[in-house]
């Protein structure tokens, strides 16, 4: 039985077409190196298709993988399910309406997403931004980046097979919870950030919960290091797995804490400074060996860092307003559209029209997401609506090299590498 | 406009006047960025010359846009990043509308590969050379092209093929 019959033996309900060219790009995946010897005689070899309903895949990832015994010969994703085009949304929405689809994007560090789409209307509509609200961006952001690297440590240990791992991260993400309702008044999809600053003020309760935050967290975070650190069955499961060499992560733009881990330290807040990352002092974790237990380390160490960013935010952060005063060009406090008439036209105008960039202008910002680079590009018309808004999703990138990194591992693996790639794909499919 | 360069791009953009000549359309700077637009046909050869001489090893994206109601109705966009002299470069071509072709990149940047899926799946445009050119997002059996212009937001009801809502549906 040859296994190049897949397409004569799958007898797809739906999408027929699809199928067929998958798994006949599976087929055609690097056949210069395919061996001669195409006969099977203890049918060793399988096609294996996982997901897109599979609970390691973090969402609804499908790989198709071509199995010869435990090793995966070579493997193919198949990308889209949850594709629900906010670029076109983006199209037909007021800039700050499109804010909240940010959100969704990457659901795992909602603040980082909002700041990154905010940053780049901000840059193309030429609003200035007070001094205040870039230290709480940056809080949120730093908040974001922990929140969504304690989600990959839980579920990444988990797939290796420490189940009580995701509850203690889980409760720390709880924390983090619970300091976004107080700062931002949602507790999972923030939208907190505004064009021309954020919505509202640090309230003194959540000022209290960051600060007990940091102070606790970094004893947590050095619990987990006693457990996995020297951790023999963490070490057997991810040591020289998944490996991406230096070379192939350039070439194939690997991005965040997938480059860093493989000796590239590439960070976006401090190749291009946004809000005030310059100002603030941290380093960029980097790792040579590229493999997953070198993206544990990466990420890990980038904790610590957050953790010393936001003592740094805290402590350096200037009193003033925390929204540009500009009617034309940031939403009017509430206090000024209850109480005085041009509030409350200038409060409507900004729903209606919105912030009109100058007609062709084009602009791009990218920020470090927890992921990676997480640039948005817009285009203008001149209109209150983007012309094209198009968003360089991090985990969308990271995807790509999955489909290298998996050729030539163990099935079993699989699960860990990408747990290691750590993609979301409600950012990756759009 | 007159083009105000940071000393590290400079020698970048008079490389390229030197060695492509009229094959660069236009250069001009929009929120600290700079844009080239060459023409289609030679959009290898600078992406070559690029990565080889001035060290754009970096492909940080490639995307589409449509540029409804003009004559060369697409552009494909080139995101490029020097990681050793840390700036972007962001190079242009305008396709025609009716058969809008362009070489594929993905011999100079093997992450281009997805990149391009993405635009055909997204706008239609078809690489030369494309190793592997499937939609992305879409079903391969999928007709229309969903980011342009003149696909409606709400979709094309019964467009998808999708299983029915009850379980004895036939």
């Amino acid at each position: 039985m040859k296994v190049t019959d897949i397409n004569s033996k799958s007898h797809p309900t739906f999408f027929k077409e699809h199928q067929q060219k998958l798994y006949q790009s599976l087929e055609d995946k690097h056949t210069t190196i395919e061996t001669i010897d195409d006969s099977d005689p203890l049918t060793a070899r399988m096609i294996l298709n996982m997901g897109p309903q599979h609970p390691a895949t973090h969402g609804v990832l499908r790989l198709v993988l071509q199995l010869r015994g435990e090793s995966i010969e070579k493997a193919k994703i198949d990308v889209g399910y949850l594709h629900r085009g906010v670029e076109k949304i983006a199209e037909n929405k007021t800039y700050q309406e499109f804010m909240p689809y940010t959100d969704r994007m990457d659901y795992l560090s909602p603040y980082s997403n909002n700041v990154a789409l905010c940053t780049a209307v901000e840059k193309i509509a030429n609003v200035e931004v007070p001094e205040r609200a870039h230290y709480i961006r940056m809080i949120g952001c730093e908040l974001a980046r922990i929140s969504s690297h304690l989600l990959w440590l839980g579920t990444m240990v988990m797939d290796a097979g420490a189940v009580s791992f995701f509850i203690w991260t889980f409760r720390e993400r709880e924390k983090i919870y619970d300091i976004m309702d107080q700062l931002a008044g949602h507790r999972f999809t923030v939208s907190h950030s505004r064009i021309g600053g954020v919505h509202n003020d640090i309230t003194p309760a959540a000022m209290g919960l960051i600060r007990e935050f940091i102070e606790t967290f970094p004893d947590e975070l050095n619990d987990y290091h006693k457990l996995l650190d020297r951790n023999r069955i963490f070490f057997e499961r991810n040591e020289n797995v998944g490996v991406l060499s230096p070379e192939n992560a350039l070439r194939y733009g690997a991005t965040g804490p997938m480059l860093r881990a493989s000796g590239y330290a590439l960070d976006f807040r401090k190749l291009e400074p946004y809000a005030r990352y310059d100002d603030v002092e941290f380093e960029v974790p980097t790792r040579i060996e590229g493999d997953n237990l070198a993206r544990y380390f990466v990420r890990m160490e980038e904790m610590h860092e957050s953790i010393r960013i936001l003592e740094q935010c805290l402590e350096k952060l200037p009193k003033g307003p925390v929204r540009t005063d500009n009617a034309k060009q940031a939403y009017p406090s509430k206090d000024e559209v209850y109480y005085s008439m041009e509030g409350m036209i200038h409060d409507f105008m900004m729903t209606d029209t919105g912030i009109c960039p100058p007609e062709g202008a084009e602009s791009y910002h990218a920020v470090e997401g927890p992921k990676g680079e997480l640039g948005y590009y817009i285009q203008s018309d001149g209109t209150g609506h983007p012309w094209r808004l198009k968003i360089n999703s991090p985990s969308f990138t990271n995807l790509q090299l999955l489909e290298i990194i998996l050729d030539g591992e163990m099935v079993a693996d699989t699960v860990v590498i990408i747990g290691g790639v750590d993609p979301v794909m409600g950012e990756a499919d759009k | 406009m007159k083009l105000n360069l940071t000393p590290e791009l400079k020698p970048v953009i008079d490389g390229l006047a030197e060695t492509f000549g009229d094959q660069l359309v236009d250069i001009w700077q929009s929120t600290g960025h700079t844009f080239v637009r060459i023409v289609p046909d030679s959009i290898t050869s600078v992406c070559r010359y690029l990565h080889d001489e001035h060290r754009f090893i970096y492909l940080s994206d490639l995307f589409g846009a449509d540029r409804f109601t003009t004559e060369e109705r697409f552009e494909v966009i080139y995101n490029l990043l020097s990681l050793r002299d840390r700036h972007r470069l962001f190079i242009k071509t305008w396709l025609e509308e009716e058969n809008p072709v362009v070489d594929s990149v993905v011999e100079v940047w093997p992450a281009a590969n997805w990149f391009e899926r993405e635009v055909f799946d997204m706008f239609g445009v078809r690489f030369n050379n494309h190793p592997d050119l499937r939609r992305i997002y879409m079903p391969e059996d999928y007709e229309y092209y969903p980011l342009r212009k003149e696909f409606p937001l709400l979709g094309v009801p019964g467009s998808i093929d999708l299983p029915g809502t009850t379980p004895d549906m036939e």
